[in-house]
């Protein structure tokens, strides 16, 4: 089935002996000319990279607090080093987060710190040489900047912003990740990361309609480009036809059809991803989400609703208004923007929808936290919100949940293996391996309590899961949506 | 005036001169760097007062230590509020009359130099034996932790095994803060301290030891989880917008 060795899931998690290189190999396809030109960056390595790569340093370190002081202040006490799952899945020690920090610091610290530049030997730093150069383009490719490092550093240092900056450094040398950069050239193009063209996507959701009539008798509409709607939904372009995103997409229409509310999707605006983020590129993150902001005001929505996506929410929730702010033309009643969890959250308290749980008495269910909706984000008024609301709407839907153990849920979550721009056939190894942790933490509820399906609210999480159950054992549609749940739980025509 | 009482006069200076500098013109860069985006780890306080107490658990307690691992927590705290202790006991050679706080804590003091030490005995030795740890630690990593704890053991030597004149030390300090300079004792345990006490000093604003200020700059635990209710924009981002 593959290539390489699958990790063995074991009883109770440890922590791997280091085995030095042994992901050195691991490389995603470079981005050619053309996309990285559309993105704004050289299209391959430029003569004086090392220069260019040293100046782009060096203003980063001028424009984001969290570069300059995360890079200051570790101390290498180790409190992260059994943390991150592409560690404890390959035993790659530069898969530790502070190890993978140091090969940017030990840059920083060589050109821009006293004990670098006149004892270089003594703190570790070196030049960035092409060598350097490789291990960087291999290993921040191994981080799905999920965040979970800083959850446990006593200083909250974020390797996934040390990825970015170095993502952000390489692609301005020339030296760009072919699946980011060609996602992002695509939205810019078309209008989402699948290149699904407006016809197409029109085509796509007839066909859905079509669907849910045939199933139910209820003739429940997913509008496009309809002006005056009350709500845009900006969703993952994997939900208009992967599995099994799309039966969350039916999920939220039926929702809204419910809800007897008018609503939705932009053909401007047809994803709800921002690939900007994970390169590191504030402009192209920016570009990204100023399309919502244009869909926004050209449909004259009052409300902008963001479907099940683990980064594109962070991007929603934390950037949103930065970038692309301020959303003074919507409706202030409502916070800009929402998660569709949150809208049906807000419908159950409040009895507007019936729910009949025996629909999903064919599964039993367990949830899993995707990484940057658990640590960068929130659902509701409260903290830690983004753990109840989605843990709430399941229990509404279905009679059998289970937790996975407490150290591998909430902020503790493990990635999925397949974020931050790593969702690519090139990274198929790193992928696998850096599930492990969460494939040994279902496989304990799976014994435990016979849970036969885990529920997901992240267009990545679904497709990486898809791909990787399969290595471990599991079957590869035990990974559903949680609007999934709610389709096949949600009494249609019981409110008109 | 003593050769020796000239150069560790001239030494303190130098060292004070650059710690303050150097110390302050890092957090000026720390506060004057931007932080472009909402960053905070979440759950995330949603009030500036609740960043206040997240921030005191964290320096206090160490809370993201702890949940991350029992043995660096123990003996980092061990070490740091063995230090804390000791540098306040410290005082007592810096004022005169002797804050009464600074007294009450005299004999805790005491004790809190073999905390120290012991902390940073444990710490170091996993720098061997955890294979993780060791990969990661550069020399300078053990530098620092000798220096330390070269520190503390000079410090424990002159209070159980070799008595300085404890007197004239005072007097020196007070000597040094009204420039009005007082003979140093010149046993060879207070030079080694006194000196070790300097280096640390001077490598403070220049090394890993900038934690200490860097961990209340934090993006990710100093920020007010409140994105969508406050448009955040930095000065360079808003250049954009034009």
């Amino acid at each position: 089935m593959a290539d390489f060795e699958i990790p063995q899931l074991k009883e109770y998690p440890v922590i791997p002996t280091i085995q030095e290189g042994v992901m050195a190999h691991s490389k995603p396809f470079v981005a050619k000319e053309e996309f990285q030109q559309q993105l704004g960056f050289p299209g391959e390595l430029v003569d004086n990279w090392q220069q260019v790569a040293y100046d782009k340093m060096e203003e980063l370190n001028g424009k984001y607090r969290s570069l300059q002081v995360f890079l200051d202040s570790c101390v290498k006490c180790g409190a992260c080093t059994d943390k991150c799952h592409y560690y404890l899945g390959t035993s790659d020690p530069k898969n530790m987060p502070v190890a993978r920090q140091d090969l940017y610091r030990k840059v920083y610290r060589r050109k821009f710190t006293f004990a670098g530049k006149y004892f270089p030997k003594l703190v570790g730093a070196v030049d960035l040489t092409k060598e350097v150069l490789d291990d960087w383009y291999s290993y921040f490719h191994q981080c799905s900047q999920c965040r979970r490092c800083s959850v446990f550093c006593p200083y909250g240092i974020d390797t996934a912003e040390i990825s970015m900056a170095a993502r952000e450094v390489m692609d301005c040398i020339g030296v760009g990740q072919k699946y980011c950069n060609e996602i992002i050239a695509k939205v810019y193009k078309i209008g989402n990361n699948l290149g699904l063209p407006e016809p197409a996507l029109a085509d796509t959701l007839e066909g859905l309609e079509e669907d849910i009539e045939d199933d139910t008798g209820v003739a429940v509409k997913l509008p496009l480009d309809q002006k005056g709607a009350e709500i845009l939904l900006v969703t993952p372009s994997a939900d208009f036809f992967a599995e099994p995103h799309v039966d969350g997409l039916i999920g939220y229409a039926k929702v809204f059809h419910e809800a007897g509310i008018s609503w939705t999707l932009s053909s401007h605006a047809s994803e709800a991803a921002n690939f900007g983020m994970f390169i590191g590129s504030y402009e192209n993150m920016r570009k990204v989400s100023l399309r919502i902001r244009e869909a926004a005001l050209d449909l004259g929505v009052k409300r902008i609703i963001f479907g099940e996506c683990g980064h594109a929410w962070r991007v929603a929730y934390s950037f949103l208004n930065t970038l692309a702010g301020p959303f003074d033309f919507l409706d202030p009643k409502y916070p800009v923007p929402q998660h569709i969890m949150e809208f049906t959250y807000d419908l159950i308290q409040r009895k507007a929808i019936t729910l009949d749980k025996s629909a999903n008495d064919d599964m039993v269910l367990t949830y899993h936290d995707s990484c940057n909706v658990a640590r960068a984000s929130r659902m509701g008024p409260m903290p830690g919100g983004q753990f109840v609301l989605p843990r709430e709407v399941i229990k509404a839907c279905c009679n059998h949940f289970y937790d996975m153990p407490q150290d591998t849920i909430h902020d503790a979550t493990y990635c999925c293996g397949g974020g931050g721009g790593l969702l690519t056939d090139d990274l198929m190894e790193l992928r696998v391996k850096g599930a492990m942790p969460r494939m040994e933490a279902l496989k304990h509820v799976v014994e435990e309590h016979g849970v036969t399906h885990m529920a997901a609210i992240c267009a990545i999480c679904k497709s990486q899961f898809t791909k990787v159950l399969p290595y471990y054992g599991f079957k590869m549609d035990s990974i559903v949506s949680v609007h999934q749940l709610v389709s096949n739980a949600i009494v249609l025509g019981n409110k008109q | 005036m003593p050769f020796w009482t000239i150069v560790y006069a001239l030494l303190f200076y130098i060292a004070t001169a650059l710690l303050v500098v150097g110390l302050a013109a890092r957090i000026r860069k720390y506060a004057k760097t931007p932080a472009p985006l909402k960053i905070p780890t979440t759950p995330a306080p949603v009030t500036r007062q609740g960043v206040v107490l997240r921030m005191f658990r964290e320096v206090a307690f160490f809370e993201s230590l702890f949940r991350s691992n029992k043995w660096i927590w123990i003996f980092g705290y061990l070490f740091h509020f063995g230090m804390f202790l000791v540098l306040a006991r410290h005082f007592r050679y810096f004022t005169n009359p002797v804050w009464t706080w600074v007294e009450l804590i005299q004999p805790f003091g005491k004790y809190a130099a073999f905390a120290m030490a012991a902390g940073l005995l444990g710490l170091w030795a996993r720098r061997f034996l955890v294979d993780r740890v060791r990969y990661i630690s550069a020399l300078s990593d053990h530098l620092m932790l000798a220096l330390l704890f070269a520190i503390a053991m000079t410090g424990i030597g002159m209070d159980y095994l070799s008595h300085t004149d404890i007197v004239s030390v005072k007097a020196f300090f007070l000597g040094l803060m009204t420039f009005n300079w007082q003979p140093l004792p010149e046993d060879p345990l207070l030079l080694i301290h006194l000196g070790l006490v300097v280096t640390l000093m001077i490598i403070f604003p220049i090394s890993k030891l900038l934690h200490a200020p860097g961990v209340f700059f934090s993006p990710t635990r100093n920020q007010v989880d409140n994105p969508r209710e406050r448009r955040h924009l930095a000065p360079w981002a808003a250049e954009l917008e034009k």
